[in-house]
């Protein structure tokens, strides 16, 4: 088991991040090899640079020792290498063969051999233990059949090293058993797997040796057998949390907003659940922080309870209203704030001016003019006052949003989002890409909203930002909620298996890999 | 007999009224492969139907009008291409640019080659081409064998293009274009390159489609004189379910319409002249609102593609 592939010092900068920050990552032939960390680490890059989907800002990567280039997802896979995405390379009009098909320059014929295409494929499908109609549609397939095709796909078209972006995302308990066999038939047959993955389970389950990503940089390579799924946790999660909790002012009030059993199902109700179940309170005065690895469901909740998204079940009261039968309108005009994900798709309208998105909010109130015609002085003058109160860099009031900074538009959307003075503040990731004075900015008026008495829904995936300012910890996997903590009154490692999937109760029994762990036993 | 005899006359006109709808349609359906919509089949068609005139006139052969007429229309392909694929424009936006540069600059150019005049100028026009022994079966012979060449090679293209779409290699690149542009770009294929390809010979197809109007169905040239074929054409892709044999299906059913509408002009039924030539617009209108929910057009269709 030689080495195959060194990726060496692969730097990868995109306009403001550092995605890559000169990583080395070298993989055995045969072996599967997981790469871990968290949302952001850094993984995908580093495997869309492999693939040949980006070009690195500098590094080199070395395949059976030579040096090479990729200028495109063809080169790399002559070279062998065949990606699997997380969103399916596929086209559902289309049979499997055809789509193993696309582009393929074998022969000199321009005919469509289909007959020869679907006996190799179906030859490789049963040497690695999977069943595959080659004529089959691929539309008509299930999930776990079209990542079949993916990977019979890829082999199809040479690839000896096989990289799977987050493959048992998108499974059932099942699907995944099966396909971590075929994971095994590849690798004794000398096929090299890299595994992207943030769940510990599976990483300590298939890989024999495993690379942790954090924050574009590798924490370590080490091999399998000698980590322990809370080694793993504390090195994708990282040490250096910083505890120091936020003196309070005021004691938690009452309850606020009460969810019960809210669940959201998938379009086709049998794929299963996007949040299952959830039942929590928010009281006033107090930061509730939603925490997970991204995708999990934290979109959906937020959806659910601003309105725009409509709950399959379940309720949400709020001052004796059911929040998820009232639209988004009626839920804001009850003091409820909301700082969406995404500032630039859905915080601000970028090519309007901050005046004009200071009175998106709330512009058909009596307070911003009469009828149909705005108070542009009136609101300029509100503009010019939260511009000062929140310190906005800005030239003037009439920059348009898209000409500010990142952190400086974020703080537009919570200067309007605040100055509506909610009782109930829902914030999504409040300071993703922001730099650390806006952070601290932004954390001091979350930490001044709960000290006013309103309740705030915390929704991020920075750790340190939620271990920092949340009264209650939910952490989400997969549409539920792993457990409840206090923030005083848990650690790191057992955030990070919540994040991977335990229950809190699992985790407190002691019970780690369906056995109790032994420190417990004694 | 007939009877027969009559049928036999208006499948005989169906067929040759197709065809330029049929070219069309067949044109208009490589682009939609590609994943480009193009709404200006009409106004391709129109430049291509003076084009034929102005090159019959000149050269003294259909044959070189309906080559200036494809060059006239590869033109077009490649303006269209240049603004949509390149510059990413909104192709309906462009499409329908196309259309209105189609009627205006083969109105003007006509009035400077051929004058305002009442009397239009004629020109050499396609020759009925009957095949020996076949176009003496009784009821269709005359309908499937004795037109003009270019009504032949209208419906040759069907199953042509058939065979290209779905049986060959450069086929299923070219809808895998049409269906997803990333993963056929992942997978090697020059997606712009495909769809410049798609988008200059389609429209050579449709210039075709249009030199018949002019040298074919006609031997002169006159203003606007498309009257609509090119929507309907549009309209034939969706209702034959992007597939060649279903364009030809549906250009028969409508233009069948104007065959519907030609014989009761003549039998005068009292019904004012202007509803009946309304037939096959109807025709067109109705089919599409019953069918077109149904049809399975290419997934990336008007979506434009950028690299990376």
């Amino acid at each position: 088991m030689g080495v195959i592939l060194e990726m060496e010092n692969i730097c990868k900068q995109f306009p403001g991040v550092l995605a890559n920050d000169c990583i080395c990552f070298s993989v055995n032939e045969g072996e599967v090899h997981a790469l871990l960390g968290e949302n952001g680490a850094g993984k995908s890059t580093l495997m869309n640079i492999l693939c040949g989907l980006y070009k690195p800002t500098s590094g080199e990567i070395r395949l059976e020792g030579e040096t090479v280039r990729f200028n495109s997802a063809r080169d790399a896979m002559e070279r062998g290498i065949g990606m699997v995405h997380q969103h399916f390379m596929l086209i559902p009009t289309m049979t499997v063969t055809e789509n193993c098909l696309i582009g393929d320059k074998e022969g000199s014929s321009v005919k469509l051999d289909r007959k020869e295409a679907g006996r190799r494929l179906r030859e490789l499908a049963e040497r690695y233990g999977m069943e595959i109609d080659p004529d089959a549609v691929v539309g008509t397939l299930s999930v776990g059949e079209m990542q079949r095709v993916e990977i019979v796909k890829a082999l199809f078209r040479g690839a000896k090293i096989l990289i799977l972006d987050e493959p048992t995302a998108v499974l059932t308990p099942q699907e995944a058993r099966a396909l971590f066999k075929m994971i095994r038939a590849l690798t004794d047959h000398q096929f090299t797997v890299i595994f992207i993955s943030h769940k510990l389970d599976e990483v300590k389950e298939i890989s024999d040796r495993v690379t942790v990503l954090r924050q574009g940089t590798v924490v370590g390579t080490h091999d399998i057998d000698d980590c322990s799924i809370e080694d793993l946790a504390r090195l994708m999660v990282g040490r250096d949390i910083y505890f120091d909790a936020v003196t309070r002012q005021q004691p938690i009030g009452d309850t606020l907003l009460d969810v019960n059993n809210l669940s959201l199902h998938r379009e086709k109700s049998n794929d299963g659940k996007l949040l299952d179940d959830l039942t929590f309170e928010v009281h006033e005065g107090e930061i509730l922080g939603i925490a997970g690895v991204d995708g999990n469901g934290q979109a959906e909740l937020v959806e659910c309870l601003t309105g725009i998204r409509k709950a399959s079940s379940g309720e949400a009261l709020y001052r004796g209203k059911n929040l998820l039968d009232l639209s988004t309108r009626e839920i804001m005009s009850h003091d409820v704030s909301h700082i969406p994900q995404d500032r630039q798709k859905t915080g601000l309208v970028m090519p309007m001016t901050l005046v004009e998105n200071f009175a998106l909010q709330d512009y058909y109130k009596k307070s911003f003019g009469k009828s149909v015609f705005l108070d542009w002085s009136g609101v300029e003058e509100r503009s010019t006052k939260l511009i000062q109160d929140f310190s906005i860099k800005t030239p003037s009031p009439y920059e348009l949003a898209q000409n500010l900074s990142g952190g400086n538009q974020q703080k537009v959307v919570v200067a309007r989002e605040i100055s509506r003075q909610p009782q109930l503040l829902i914030a999504m990731h409040p300071t993703r890409g922001l730099d650390v004075g806006a952070v601290e900015y932004i954390h001091n008026q979350l930490i001044d909203q709960r000290d006013k008495g309103v309740g705030v829904v915390l929704v991020s995936t920075e750790m340190e930002e939620i271990m920092r300012l949340s009264d209650r910890i939910i952490v989400l996997y997969e549409g539920r909620a792993m457990g409840c903590v206090r923030p005083s009154e848990t650690t790191v490692e057992e955030m990070g298996l919540m994040m991977g999937g335990r229950t809190l109760d699992d985790i407190r029994k002691g019970r780690v890999n369906g056995t109790p762990a032994e420190e417990k036993m004694m | 007999m007939d009877l027969l005899q009559t049928i036999g006359g208006y499948l005989f006109t169906d067929i040759r009224m197709a065809a330029p709808v049929l070219l069309a349609g067949l044109g208009l359906l490589l682009m939609n492969w590609s994943g480009l919509l193009n709404i200006g089949a009409e106004g391709t068609m129109l430049i291509a139907a003076l084009a034929a005139v102005a090159g019959s006139h000149y050269f003294g052969s259909v044959w070189m009008g309906l080559l200036l007429a494809m060059l006239a229309g590869a033109v077009f392909g490649l303006l269209f291409a240049v603004l949509t694929v390149t510059l990413r424009a909104n192709q309906t936006v462009v499409g329908a640019a196309i259309n209105i540069l189609g009627l205006s600059l083969s109105t003007t150019l006509n009035r400077v080659l051929f004058g305002v005049e009442t009397t239009v100028t004629k020109v050499d026009s396609f020759k009925v081409l009957e095949i020996p022994l076949l176009s003496k079966i009784p009821v269709i012979g005359q309908a499937f064998f004795a037109q003009m060449p270019i009504v032949y090679i209208a419906f040759l293209l069907v199953p042509v293009m058939h065979y290209f779409l779905f049986k060959t290699k450069p086929g299923l690149n070219l809808r895998s274009v049409g269906e997803n542009p990333r993963v056929a770009d992942t997978l090697g294929i020059n997606v712009y390159r495909t769809q410049y390809l798609a988008t200059i010979i389609g429209s050579m197809i449709i210039a075709a489609g249009g030199a018949f109007l002019s040298t074919g169905l006609l031997n002169f040239f006159t203003e606007d004189m498309v009257a609509g074929r090119g929507y309907i054409a549009l309209a034939a892709v969706i209702f034959g379910k992007y597939k060649p044999a279903g364009i030809m299906i549906a250009a028969m059913i409508f233009m069948a319409g104007n065959v519907v509408s030609n014989v009761l002009q003549v039998a005068g039924v009292g019904i004012p002249y202007t509803f009946l030539t309304m037939i096959p617009y109807i025709l067109t209108i109705v089919a599409l609102t019953i069918f077109a929910s149904r049809a399975v057009a290419p997934a990336s269709l008007g979506k434009p593609y950028k690299r990376g």
